[in-house]
C-alpha cells in the first residue's frame, strides 16, 4: 500500500511542481497518475522513490515512512520502468533485466532463472532475444524488456512513468491488453504514470487527475467519466465521454457468447432455409473443431452447394478481453456489423454485434446523466 | 634518400634501439596520462565540483598551449632547482604526460557529462549507489568517447617526444638533432620518416584497440 500524506513538492528554483496532495493507493491496485504536461503527475511519482526530494508532508509505503528508508533500498525494492530510452544500451536484454538482482546480490542462476521468465511473460523467446542487445530490438519489444526490467526482482511495487508512450499506437494497443493480463497475474501495487486519458481509463483502477501541482480528482475511471468533480475534470475528459467509456466494458461482457452458428460442409441451402424459418441475417461458419472460418449470410448462400464454397472470409476478430472502443473501431474496419469473438487459437467464443456496443453506449450515456 | 637507406642496412640496431626508447617513452607517458586523466576527469564531474572542472580545464588548456620546447627548458629550470635530475627520462616523462593529459582528461570530462540523463535516471531508479552508477553505466558508456582521446594522446605523444630527444630523453628524435647538428641530411630523414611513420602505425593500432574495448552494445554496426 501506498500513502500520500500532505505531500509537496517544491523545486530549488521555488516552483511548487506539487502542492499538497494526499491519496492512497492500495495493494495490487493499479492507480494511473493523469493530468496535462507540467501538472505534477512525474513528480509526484519520483518522489515515492525519492529520485525527488519531498519538500513537506510523508509518503508512506505499506506504513512506512519513505525517507526512514535507505534510498538505494527503497529503490531496489520498487520497480521502476521509464520510457524505452531507459534500457542500458551496452548491456544484453539480460543484463538489463539483471540490474535489480545484481544490485541485490542474486546468485547468477537464479538471476539467469529469473531473466528467462520475465522475458517469457512479456511474450519474447527468451533463447532468441537474452543475449541480444537493446539496438537490436524494435521499440515494442524494447519496451517489454524495460517491463521484464522492472519486474526483476519481484518487487511489490511498480512506477511506470509513460511506459508505453514511445510506441506506435497498434503496439502500444497490444501492449497496454498484455500488460493488464500480467497484472491479473502478479498483482502488484502500480503508479502508471500517463498524459493520455484513453489510456488512463483502460488501465487504472482508480485515476488521480491532476492539475497545476493539485490532485483534482481521485476516482474510479467510470466515476472521473460520469462524476466529474468540476469543470476542468469535465474538459479534460471531454466531450465524447460516452465514447470514451467504452473503454470501461470489454467484449466478454456484452458478446452473445451462443451464435447461430453453421458448419462449413453443411449445405447451403439447408443452411438458407435456416436462416429465413429463424428470421436471421448471418450465420457463423465454424469447422468440425469450433474454429471460426467466416460469415455465411442469406443473399450469397442460393449461390452453391456447401456454406464453404459461398463464405465470406473472416476479416477482423476480437477477444474477449478487447475493449467496446477498439472492437469498435475493428468492426468499422471490417466493414461488417458484426465481429467474432475468438480465442488465441481461433476458436469461436461468441459474436459481439453492432447492436450490443449501441445498447451499451445508451446504458453509458443514461449512467451519465442520472447521476 | 639514398644515404638515408645505406645507413639503415648499415645500422640497424641504431634505427631498432631509437624506436624502442621511442616507444618506451610514448608508453610510460600515456599510461601515467591515461591514469591521471581519467581519475581527475571522472572526479571533477562529481557533484559541486563544476569550479573544480572549470579550473582544471582551463589550466590543461593553458600547458596546451605552451611551446613544447619551452616546457622542457622551464622543467630542466624547476627540477634542478628541486635538486633532481633536470636532464634525460624524468623531465622528458613529465612535460609528455602534462601533454597527453588534456585529450584524456577533455575527453573523459565530456563523456561522463554527456551521459544520457534517462540512463543515470534510470539507474538511480533502481537504486545504484553512486559508485555503482558510476562504474556500471557512466564509464562504460562513455569508453569509447575516453578512447578517442586516448589515442589523439598517444599521437601527439609520439610527435612531441621527438622533440625531446634535445633534454637526452632518447628516442626517434635523437638522429634529427644529430643530423642537424652536423648537416647530415640521412640521419634527419631516417629519424623524420621513422616518427612519422611510427605516428601512422600507432593510430592504426589503437583504432582496432578502440573497437575492440567499445561495449558490444554500443559499436555501429
Amino acid at each position: 500500500m501506498i500513502k500520500l500524506d500532505g505531500v509537496t513538492g517544491v523545486y530549488p528554483d521555488g516552483t511548487e511542481a506539487v502542492k499538497e496532495v494526499s491519496f492512497e493507493v492500495e495493494e495490487g491496485e493499479l492507480c494511473v497518475l493523469l493530468g496535462p504536461s507540467g501538472c505534477g503527475k512525474t513528480t509526484t511519482m519520483k518522489m515515492i522513490n525519492r529520485l525527488i526530494p519531498i519538500t513537506e508532508g510523508k509518503i508512506y509505503i505499506d506504513g512506512r515512512d519513505n525517507t526512514e528508508i535507505d534510498e538505494n533500498e527503497l529503490r531496489r525494492n520498487i520497480g521502476y520502468a521509464i520510457q524505452e530510452i531507459g534500457l542500458f544500451p551496452h548491456m544484453t536484454v539480460s543484463q538489463n533485466i539483471e540490474t535489480v538482482p545484481v544490485l541485490k546480490g542474486w546468485p547468477k542462476a537464479e538471476r539467469k532463472k529469473r531473466a528467462e521468465e520475465l522475458l517469457e511473460l512479456v511474450g519474447m523467446d527468451s533463447g532468441e532475444y537474452i543475449d541480444k542487445y537493446p539496438s537490436e530490438l524494435s521499440g515494442g519489444q524494447r519496451q517489454r524488456v524495460g517491463v521484464a526490467r522492472a519486474l526483476g526482482a519481484d518487487p511489490p511495487i511498480l512506477l511506470m512513468d509513460e511506459p508505453f508512450g514511445a510506441i506506435d499506437p497498434i503496439t502500444r494497443v497490444r501492449l497496454q491488453d498484455e500488460f493488464l493480463k500480467i497484472q491479473q497475474e502478479i498483482k502488484k501495487t502500480i503508479i502508471f504514470v500517463t498524459h493520455d486519458i484513453y489510456e488512463a481509463i483502460k488501465m487504472g483502477d482508480k485515476v488521480a487527475l491532476m492539475n497545476e501541482g493539485q490532485l483534482v480528482q481521485y476516482d474510479t475511471p467510470a466515476n472521473l467519466l460520469y462524476r466529474p468533480k468540476n469543470e476542468f475534470v469535465e474538459n479534460f475528459v471531454g466531450a465524447d465521454r460516452a465514447l470514451k467509456g467504452l473503454q470501461l466494458i470489454r467484449v466478454k461482457d456484452v458478446m452473445n457468447s451462443s451464435p447461430p452458428t453453421v458448419k462449413a460442409d453443411e449445405k447451403a441451402e439447408a443452411a438458407k432455409e435456416r436462416m429465413e424459418r429463424e428470421g436471421i441475417d448471418w450465420l457463423v461458419v465454424v469447422n468440425d473443431d469450433g474454429k471460426f472460418l467466416g460469415w455465411a449470410n442469406q443473399a450469397e448462400l442460393g449461390r452453391g452447394e456447401t456454406v464453404r464454397e459461398v463464405m465470406s472470409p473472416p476479416a477482423m476478430t476480437a477477444t474477449v478481453n478487447t475493449v467496446l472502443n477498439e472492437a469498435l473501431s475493428l468492426m468499422l474496419s471490417s466493414r461488417l456489423n458484426t465481429l467474432a469473438v475468438v480465442t488465441r487459437y481461433n476458436r469461436l467464443v461468441g459474436v459481439l454485434s453492432f447492436d450490443a456496443i449501441q445498447k451499451a453506449l445508451s446504458e453509458i450515456a443514461q449512467r451519465g446523466e442520472s447521476e | 634518400m639514398l644515404g638515408a637507406w645505406q645507413y639503415l642496412i648499415n645500422h640497424p640496431e641504431k634505427l631498432a634501439g631509437w624506436t624502442l626508447d621511442h616507444l618506451q617513452i610514448t608508453f610510460v607517458a600515456c599510461g601515467i596520462a591515461v591514469i591521471l586523466g581519467v581519475a581527475l576527469g571522472v572526479y571533477i564531474t562529481g557533484k559541486g565540483k563544476e569550479h573544480i572542472a572549470d579550473a582544471v580545464l582551463y589550466l590543461a588548456e593553458i600547458m596546451m598551449t605552451i611551446p613544447s620546447l619551452a616546457l622542457f627548458g622551464l622543467l630542466m629550470v624547476l627540477l634542478s632547482s628541486l635538486g633532481l635530475k633536470s636532464i634525460g627520462f624524468l623531465p622528458a616523462i613529465i612535460a609528455l604526460v602534462i601533454y597527453a593529459q588534456l585529450p584524456i582528461l577533455r575527453n573523459t570530462y565530456t563523456a561522463i557529462r554527456e551521459v544520457d540523463p534517462a540512463m543515470i535516471e534510470a539507474g538511480k531508479g533502481m537504486g545504484m549507489s553512486e559508485r555503482q552508477l558510476l562504474l556500471k553505466v557512466k564509464l562504460p558508456l562513455a569508453v569509447p568517447v575516453i578512447m578517442a582521446g586516448l589515442r589523439t594522446a598517444i599521437v601527439l605523444t609520439i610527435a612531441i617526444a621527438t622533440i625531446a630527444a634535445l633534454i637526452g630523453s632518447g628516442g626517434l628524435g635523437v638522429p634529427i638533432v644529430r643530423g642537424l647538428r652536423n648537416a647530415r641530411m640521412d640521419l634527419i630523414i631516417v629519424g623524420g620518416v621513422s616518427v612519422a611513420i611510427l605516428g601512422l602505425l600507432t593510430d592504426a593500432l589503437m583504432s582496432r584497440v578502440e573497437r575492440w574495448v567499445t561495449p558490444k552494445g554500443l559499436k555501429r554496426r
